[in-house]
């Protein structure tokens, strides 16, 4: 049954992937590509978690970790940027 | 002697629990391990936190976490049927000022992340003297209510928790 | 292993990928940047949050070790999320100037931080408007 749910769960995720790529490619502004690609990040921690389940393989959770903060880095640079015009002041 | 030896109390904690978690690891020598680095950082870093936020009513700060948690459950459910059972342009989003009674700058992170976190509000800007929040609701009929709601529900409560 | 423990994760993980689905399809679907905002920062941390919980169970109940590391990562998203949904609105009042123009008043003299015209900055915010 857990087999089941994540393949379900993958099948959606991938859904959700194609979705953000929609986002970012319609734009229109360059924020909503930033925000896409966020919630892109999020996508992937949550698909190498499901695929970390079921393949059994405990060792894919530093991976999983190093996205998320990778992630969040390069999201609030970006922000930062267009705030600011530099990313480190 | 308490004050050199761990100038930071909560650090200190903060960090070995995120040692401990990171190593996946409970035995004694990643515990004597993670308080080395629990003790040390702090030390290292204390220049850099000149001020400490006073942090009291340990009681409130359960009461408070319990009760964030169910509203992000609940606030899940409700935008996700906003969002599939409404068209986009039917929603009543609007921005809303929240005057904020906080002053202490911890506090009104906390709040700020609160509020992004549950029923239809996302936090978008601080007033320069920090004395208001600039808030976005998505689905809105009675922003006076939302504002009395979240005043009631988390300011209050993080009153009670730094000052 | 007990069925109802199994019943329980599939229902988590479930749960998990739907709340994520939602959440992309509203920064697909919704009209304007600030209510796209709301999607994201919601669903997908509450989707990651159960897919983790069903994460920690699974290697509970199936492979019977304690692995409850995932919570770093839940605890990271929690936190990283709100800081996330700021910085990107914050840009977003910044450039856009219809959006700007319907902000309420602070209730009191100063404006708000973003927008607060300190000295020398003035020109910055010309520069970086939405084109």
């Amino acid at each position: 049954m857990i087999t089941l749910a994540c393949q379900i769960a993958l099948v959606a995720i991938g859904l959700s992937v194609v979705l953000n790529v929609y986002r970012i490619v319609a734009g229109p502004d360059v924020l909503d590509r930033i925000l896409a690609l966020d919630t892109m990040v999020i996508n992937a921690i949550a698909l190498i978690v499901v695929i970390a389940m079921l393949f059994e393989a405990p060792t894919y959770f530093e991976a999983a970790l190093l996205f998320a903060m990778v992630g969040f880095l390069t999201t609030v640079s970006f922000c930062k940027y267009l705030l600011r015009g530099n990313v480190i002041e | 002697m308490r004050k050199i030896l761990v100038p930071h109390p909560i650090l200190t904690l903060f960090i070995t629990l995120v040692w401990l978690l990171l190593a996946n690891d409970f035995s004694a020598g990643h515990v004597v391990l993670g308080l080395i680095l629990g003790i040390g950082i702090p030390q290292i870093t204390s220049v850099y936190w000149p001020e400490r936020p006073k942090i009291g009513a340990p009681l409130v700060i359960v009461e408070y976490v319990l009760v964030v948690l169910w509203d992000i459950i609940v606030s899940n459910v409700q935008v996700a049927r906003l969002v599939l059972f409404h068209r986009g342009d039917a929603l009543r989003s609007t921005f809303i000022t929240v005057p904020l009674e906080l002053t202490a700058p911890e506090a009104i992170t906390t709040l700020a992340g609160t509020i992004t976190m549950t029923p239809g509000t996302v936090s978008t800007d601080l007033s320069a003297d920090g004395r208001a929040l600039l808030v976005h609701c998505l689905d809105v009929d009675d922003p006076a209510g939302t504002v009395a709601q979240i005043k009631a529900r988390y300011e209050a409560r993080l009153k009670r928790i730094f000052e | 292993m007990p069925i109802v423990a199994e019943f329980l994760i599939a229902a988590l993980i479930v749960v998990g990928a739907f709340f994520l689905l939602v959440g992309s399809f509203a920064l697909a679907k919704l009209p304007d940047m600030m209510r796209r905002l709301h999607g994201p920062t919601k669903a997908t941390t509450l989707g990651v949050g159960s897919i983790l919980i069903a994460s920690m169970a699974y290697a509970a109940v199936v492979r019977g070790t304690l692995s409850i590391h995932e919570l770093l990562i839940t605890l990271f998203l929690f936190l990283t999320a709100p800081v996330t949904a700021f910085m990107v609105a914050k840009a977003h009042i910044l450039r856009d100037r219809r959006e700007r123009a319907k902000l309420p008043p602070t209730g009191s003299e100063k404006g708000w931080a973003t927008l607060d015209p300190s000295p020398g900055s003035t020109d910055e915010l010309a520069g970086f408007e939405r084109k």
